[in-house]
């Protein structure tokens, strides 16, 4: 069936499957492989992106229920060639180790940022819960969560 | 999954037209966090979605002084986050932080949780414990069930074919009164092993006048823990560690898995019972 999105700012329309996965709509059908396919159950976070404004796990919304939604996936947080502050503070604090979970841990800490822009170390590892990272025991992403909130409110 | 058709229908009005039509082979959709990761594990297999979504008015939540309204497909972060709950009914926005995380409670719906009726989720215990009030459209027009008359058995509930449940009423409660929800978390999944939600509202004396506990995780169904609320009646706190005691009275069959046992279940429900009692009466006075 048909649907209209607006994917990273680009409104398209396009004929997809009611039972497609928003997060394989978004990787193979718009072909933005940056949000992460990881358990597909909804716990580990990977395939998050931000629907209308808010951070969603896109393996658990049908792709048709994104028809005329706006959705900003990792790829659209860059601004003309510049990381946005949440992506350098990872690149700063080494917020990362094998990088798969990063997409998703990078949306979630936008829309703790955006509710709230400056969290303490609790709230920070309670808006991340969402995500789960094997590699980095959490502390540098936290730091670099702390380094974005301090960027951007600046 | 299995393939299906989809309609997203504008109205409430045109929604239950559909869901009468497609009858057993439809299945309604809202937040869409428990009925899609029961469709790809196939214990859900319907040839027709029809997804509520699209309906504006089922999302609203209103917290007056008499009534609080939770529209079925309000989601769980617009409870969290309501500007009046907290100083309305904070119990309500209390639990709801307590579902999932911050991107499923983004999506999930109240609605749905009940609907659905986990024998895990948060929301029964505290709809319960809250009184509250579903309201249920369907072929022969309007009903409005008691929480505790709705929840019947694993997954069952008293939802009626081709009945959809549209939003949740609850009396705001006298000033006089306090909430708490007290929980485990499955630490994988963040439901609860077992979760209690205790009401009261207290005398001039600082006596419970009215105490209400709902349980949820410990049996198929979420349920009143009446025993507790009758112990309690007319008592004060020093009365909540003897009434607590009766948490799991009359519970017939307890869930039961490789996570928690059905003793230690009973136990967490007379020791939360227990905390969630004593924040409800510290709140309330």
């Amino acid at each position: 069936m048909k649907i209209e999105v607006t994917v990273n700012g680009e409104h398209q329309s396009y004929d997809v499957e009611p039972r497609m996965l928003l997060v394989h709509f978004l990787r193979d059908v718009v072909g933005l492989t940056g949000t992460h396919v990881g358990c597909e159950t909804s716990l580990c976070g990977a395939c998050s992106v931000m629907l209308n404004g808010d951070a969603v796990k896109s393996c658990t919304i049908l792709a048709v229920q994104a028809d005329g939604a706006e959705i900003t996936t990792i790829e659209g947080l860059a601004q003309n060639g510049e990381l946005h502050p949440i992506q350098e503070g990872f690149w700063e604090c080494h917020g990362l180790q094998c990088g798969f979970c990063t997409p998703g841990m990078i949306i979630a800490a936008h829309q703790l940022l955006e509710r709230n822009p400056k969290p303490s170390e609790a709230d920070i590892r309670r808006g991340i819960e969402g995500n789960l990272c094997r590699c980095t025991g959490y502390q540098h992403i936290v730091d670099a969560v702390q380094y974005a909130s301090k960027k951007m409110t600046t | 999954m299995t393939p299906f058709d989809y309609h997203a229908p504008k109205t409430l009005r045109s929604a239950m037209r559909l869901v009468q039509a497609f009858g057993d082979d439809a299945k309604v959709l809202a937040g869409g966090h428990s009925l899609i990761p029961s469709m790809k594990l196939r214990l859900a297999a319907p040839s027709v979605v029809i997804d509520l979504g699209g309906i504006a008015g089922l999302k609203r939540v209103t917290a007056g002084n008499e009534t609080i309204t939770i529209g079925a497909l309000a989601t769980h972060y617009a409870v969290e986050s309501h500007r009046l709950l907290p100083s309305k009914c904070s119990l309500l926005p209390e639990t709801a932080a307590e579902i999932g995380d911050a991107q499923v409670r983004n999506r999930g719906t109240v609605g749905g949780s009940i609907a659905h009726a986990d024998p895990a989720a948060d929301w029964p215990a505290t709809m319960l414990a809250l009184d509250a009030q579903f309201d249920i459209g369907g072929p022969d027009g309007e009903r409005a069930v008691a929480a505790s008359d709705f929840f019947v058995d694993l997954f069952i509930t008293d939802l009626q074919p081709g009945e959809v449940l549209t939003g949740i009423r609850i009396a705001t409660p006298p000033e006089n009164s306090g909430g708490a929800y007290v929980k485990m978390r499955q630490s994988a999944s963040g439901f609860a092993l077992a979760g209690v939600a205790a009401h009261v509202t207290l005398d001039d004396a600082g006596n419970c006048a009215s105490v209400a506990v709902g349980v949820t995780g410990v049996a198929p169904a979420a349920y009143r823990a009446r025993a507790v609320e009758d112990a309690l009646v007319g008592q004060g706190i020093d009365a909540v560690a003897d009434a607590s005691a009766h948490a799991a009275d009359g519970v017939e069959e307890f869930q039961e898995d490789h996570h928690a046992s059905g003793d230690y279940r009973a136990h967490l429900a007379r020791v939360f019972t227990q905390q969630a009692l004593s924040q409800a009466i510290e709140r309330a006075a």
